[in-house]
């Protein structure tokens, strides 16, 4: 089970009226590697991963989470006072003819997310380095969103997100080290 | 059947909400949003004996009775 917390992970603060950009967050939103595939990707792959890295897929999974909620937040201040005019120049004509303005699980080119945009594998190893790539492909993501804003206040939110997925990807790769046994062990042959 | 009568429902199928508005908002504030309750909620058994329509004034309208005649108009949201 879960506690909620009723708060952001951290500060989501929008400064430029610019709905467009809400089109291109939606890729970390129900893109492939968005928010949502990650914390669904880590909270199901950890019930058949080894007992010493559950707890890592737990804790990042969950975290993932309070990610997809700082992206809807961002996403839903930028389309809440667009009018439907707005938002078809905006790119976003198409959303509003299914969605009115409610955020749905779909990348920045209005695909709907799958769960084929995920796997569990069952072999440790593989579910690890699909995780590592993962959340290096999240960071690029990142990179690329912050490079199509100039709002220094949204980028602040993407830059904190971005530096997540740096850390996630460390502790997936000291995962595999501690599967691989051998750390910190020292051998003599 | 004249205009006033069938379009008489819209105003009582309308419902207003105001969502919150921060001092942070990166857009103008749209302050008050609406969605619409349709006769067929409000009423879900068509009791007998209804007005009816003129049948020309049904057939453009969709529907034989005003107390389920759903009007629509774009409204700012
Ligand atoms: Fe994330
Ligand atoms: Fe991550």
């Amino acid at each position: 089970m879960w506690i909620y917390e009723k708060k952001l992970q951290y500060p989501v603060k929008v400064s430029k009226c610019d709905p467009y950009m809400a089109k291109l967050l939606l890729e970390q939103y129900g893109g492939a590697d968005g928010e949502l595939a990650a914390a669904l990707r880590y909270l199901n792959q950890r019930y058949t991963i080894p007992d010493k890295v559950i707890g890592l897929l737990t804790d990042i999974g969950t975290e993932e989470f309070a990610h997809l909620e700082m992206i809807a937040t961002m996403v839903y201040k930028l389309t809440k006072d667009a009018t439907p005019e707005q938002l078809r120049a905006a790119g976003l004509g198409d959303h509003y003819a299914n969605h009115d303005k409610a955020l749905f699980y779909q990348n920045a080119s209005g695909v709907p997310w799958t769960a084929t945009y995920i796997q569990a594998k069952g072999d440790p190893i593989a579910d690890l380095y699909e995780d590592i790539a993962a959340e290096e492909k999240a960071r690029a993501t990142y990179q690329w969103l912050i490079d199509m804003t100039d709002d220094v206040d949204l980028q602040d939110g993407l830059k904190f997100l971005r530096e997540r997925e740096v850390i996630h990807s460390l502790r997936f790769r000291e995962a595999v080290e501690i599967l691989k046994e051998s750390h910190g062990v020292k051998k003599v042959f | 059947m004249n205009e006033y009568i069938a379009h008489a429902g819209a105003a009582d199928q309308l419902r207003v909400w105001h969502p919150f508005v921060s001092p942070l908002d990166p857009c103008p504030p749209i302050a008050e949003k609406t969605f619409i309750i349709p006769p067929n909620v409000t009423m879900p058994w068509q009791p007998p004996g209804l007005p009816q329509f003129s049948p020309y004034e049904a057939l453009k309208l969709g529907t034989l009775w005003p107390a389920y005649y759903s009007p629509y108009e774009t409204t700012p949201k």
